[in-house]
């Protein structure tokens, strides 16, 4: 049966298994990965079928487990790390900015780094600090490396098979409050390409940009403004690095209206630069400026407060609100 | 000894190649060679007494009987303290708990051994270190309930802040100790943290910066045998407290079930900083009885004869055990201890559930020392969109 209901967090799990089987070379590695099959249980049951020496328990140490993959990697081995949280991948942060993204081109192109590291990301489960993090735009901002974030199960899936293939670094951020909405899977599909945006939903007023956890709630906007006469379209860019700008432009000129969603920090964010390049592109069909709607200059506040910290379904309204009013 | 062997060991290319190789390098087990184990107390609650724990034996020599009614009551307070947590988050008070049963030994032991102005640097499962200091325990709740990311002022008590990010405070430690130096003063530092933080490259780094600089820092290790659900073994092939030896300075593996140990042992190490003999590094073997946080499921990783064992060695029953034995403590005693539990818990529980959810500006606070323009633009909006929703109190309306 090709077409399988899958929550995201399984629909990974598959993919890495499916990575697995189809390619010794690959292998898995993080803390709890193994026995545990992870704090989220993404690698449930993988060490269990392909052994400890393809799924590895790493030491307490993410500078260490990048940087042996970078190792490993350098040995034809195509590792694929998990980072536990969002927070703790800044020990690690050192090994994939100087060494990870820069490998290739420092060797004239004659090493490659296909290393895919996974990071759930993001708020909403009500963890405590470090937990609950959206640092995308950290490495986005790094050349060398792609970044990627699914928003779905089907995503999840072949987003997952083409990190794994790409011979580049990938910075592979799950949404971690969505591992476990169900989606369809179509194993047997072809996929689009790893770097191309989709409309999630087609519109004719305004349009709504956003990647992994944001997609939901700017599809229950659409739903809302529907009820309203209001017509969005919904853009799911699923690339941060690079940033698909051809699909974004042109659900623009259709609807010459663009708010881009995201729970990192607004200031120098994915939608900044979204939003630079739409007016570039696009001055003399847009309606109202782009405008933006995410996180705070703020830390990640306390999981009480985070409902009012992330973006949800009201911000988003609002935002297409004062676009429609230009 | 085990350096030794894995140089020998050191994989020469082989002409043979093929896919098993991997397997075949595996390093051999380790000797059983049980390191040496400070011990003061056994698990049946009798005093030892050998040469081998001299050096130590003098720091509690003339312990008091009110002291080790004392340290008993500590431990079983910490325990109820714990015990609350984890009911309270069972029952959606809390987001999360990290409890600390099983460990009251090490913590009560070396948190007693500590001085008021010394400074400790926890991690985040530190409950009863933070007891010894006098920090209300109430406060180490609000993060776990999810309405701070922090919750005290680290110089009331010099207790800092609970670290989430493995390793890291053991620099901060070092750092501060380096200062104290500096500053001529007497005082000393203890840092905490796990056997699976002896992994990162931080709590390395901390070990050269102490020893090069010679700071008066304590690293204490609670090697509670797991991290979430990694065993020792998967963070080192040698026995943790023999780093040290590495970096040049002392290490000491002592029974972390044993409070009477890890108070002589903690003081020593103290002292020696104190005296301007740098740093030092505890190893207090012991065991996480519990699941590492109330969102772990450690049945899929360990089985119950391993936690079977370690009950036997119950730092609470133990120094019960010697209590009883030598007379120190009567029934009175234990009963009111109990009541004293019983209130405590009851404090708890109370304090926790009238917990105030943060105000919604709390987002924007202690963001800068000196302010920052960006913020204050945020805040602002922040407040104007608040202030739209029909429903909700105009600026400045109380609530
Ligand atoms: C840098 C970093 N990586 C991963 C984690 C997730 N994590 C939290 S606790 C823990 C295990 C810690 O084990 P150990 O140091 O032995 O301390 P214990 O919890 O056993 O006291 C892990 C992996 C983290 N908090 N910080």
């Amino acid at each position: 049966m090709a077409v399988q209901k899958l929550p995201i967090a399984k629909a990974i799990n598959e993919s890495l298994r499916t990575a697995l089987e189809n390619d010794p070379k690959v292998l898995i590695m993080g803390e709890d990965v193994g026995k545990l099959g992870g704090v989220f249980r993404v690698t449930d049951g993988l060490q269990k079928d392909f052994g400890e020496e393809r799924v590895i328990d790493t030491p307490l140490a993410e500078s260490g487990i990048v940087g042996t993959a970078i190792g490993l990697a350098l040995r034809g081995y195509r590792p694929v790390v998990e980072i536990q949280f969002d927070g703790f991948v800044f020990p690690a942060y050192d090994q994939i900015v100087t060494q990870l993204a820069k490998m290739h081109a420092r060797a004239l192109g004659k090493i490659k780094m296909p290393v895919v590291i996974r990071i759930p990301y993001g708020g909403g489960i009500g963890a405590v600090e470090h937990h609950s993090e959206s640092p995308e735009t950290l490495f986005a901002h790094v050349a060398g490396l792609k970044v990627v974030s699914p928003s779905n199960s089907a995503d999840a899936y072949w987003m997952m098979q083409q990190a794994i293939q790409s011979d580049d670094p990938v910075i592979f951020f799950e949404p971690k409050r969505r591992y476990w909405d169900k989606g369809e899977v179509d194993k047997e599909a072809i996929p689009g390409p790893l770097h191309k945006a989709t409309v999630a939903r087609e519109g004719t007023d305004l349009t709504l940009a956003a990647y992994g956890p944001m997609v939901k709630v700017c599809l229950e906007a659409a739903a809302a403004a529907e009820e309203e006469g209001k017509s969005l379209e919904v853009v799911d860019l699923r690339s941060m690095s690079p940033v698909d700008f051809d699909s974004v432009q042109a659900s623009v000129e259709k609807t010459r209206r663009l708010v881009v969603v995201h729970e990192a920090p607004v200031f120098l964010g994915t939608g900044a630069e979204i939003a630079a390049r739409i007016t570039e592109r696009c001055f003399y069909h847009l309606e109202a400026p782009v405008l933006r709607v995410g996180g705070y200059h703020a830390p990640y506040p306390p999981a009480r407060l985070e409902e009012e910290y992330l973006p949800g379904l009201d911000r988003v309204l609002d935002a297409v609100d004062r676009s429609l009013a230009y | 000894m085990t350096v030794e062997s894995t140089a020998a060991r050191k994989p020469r290319r082989s002409s043979t190649g093929g896919g098993k190789r991997a397997s075949a390098r595996k390093p051999a087990p380790q000797k059983s060679t049980e390191p040496e184990l400070i011990q003061l107390l056994t698990p049946e609650g009798k005093r030892v007494e050998d040469a081998k724990n001299a050096v130590y034996d003098a720091y509690v020599a003339d312990i008091t009987a009110e002291e080790l009614r004392g340290l008993y009551r500590d431990m079983v307070l910490t325990r109820r303290f714990d015990a609350e947590a984890t009911a309270l988050q069972r029952q959606g008070e809390l987001g999360l708990w990290a409890s600390l049963l099983g460990q009251e030994a090490a913590q009560i032991g070396s948190g007693r051994a500590t001085r008021d102005d010394d400074y400790v640097f926890p991690t985040y499962r530190e409950h009863g270190v933070a007891w010894c200091r006098g920090v209300d325990p109430t406060n180490l709740l609000g993060m776990f309930r999810g309405v701070n990311n922090g919750g005290w002022d680290p110089n009331s008590n010099n207790f800092h802040l609970y670290t989430i990010v493995i390793g890291s405070q053991t620099l901060h430690a070092t750092g501060y100790a380096m200062g104290v130096a500096k500053d001529g003063a007497d005082s000393a530092v203890i840092a905490y943290f796990g056997d699976g933080a002896s992994s990162q490259g931080d709590v390395a780094e901390s070990f050269t910066f102490s020893a090069v600089y010679n700071a008066p820092v304590v690293f204490f290790c609670q090697n509670n045998q797991w991290a979430i659900s990694e065993p020792t073994e998967k963070q080192t092939r040698v026995p943790l407290y023999q780093r040290a030896q590495g970096f040049g300075f002392p290490g000491v593996r002592v029974d972390g079930n044993d409070v009477l140990a890890c108070l002589a042992v903690t003081k020593w190490a103290l002292e020696r900083a104190r005296n301007g003999e740098g740093p030092a590094l505890i190893e207090a073997f012991t065991y996480r009885m519990g699941a590492h946080t109330t969102s772990d499921d450690p049945t899929k990783y360990r089985n119950d004869d391993e936690r079977v064992a370690w009950e036997a060695k119950d730092p609470i029953l133990r120094l019960r055990a010697y209590l009883e034995s030598e007379g120190h403590a009567d029934e009175g005693f234990f009963a009111e201890l109990d009541d004293e539990s019983e209130a405590l818990g009851k404090r708890v529980r109370e304090v926790v559930r009238a917990m105030p959810d943060p105000d919604l500006m709390a987002i924007f606070e202690n963001i800068y020392a000196d302010g920052h323009a960006l913020v204050d633009e945020e805040r602002a909006q922040f407040a104007a969109y608040q202030a739209s929703f029909a429903d909700a109190p105009a600026a400045g309306e109380v609530k």
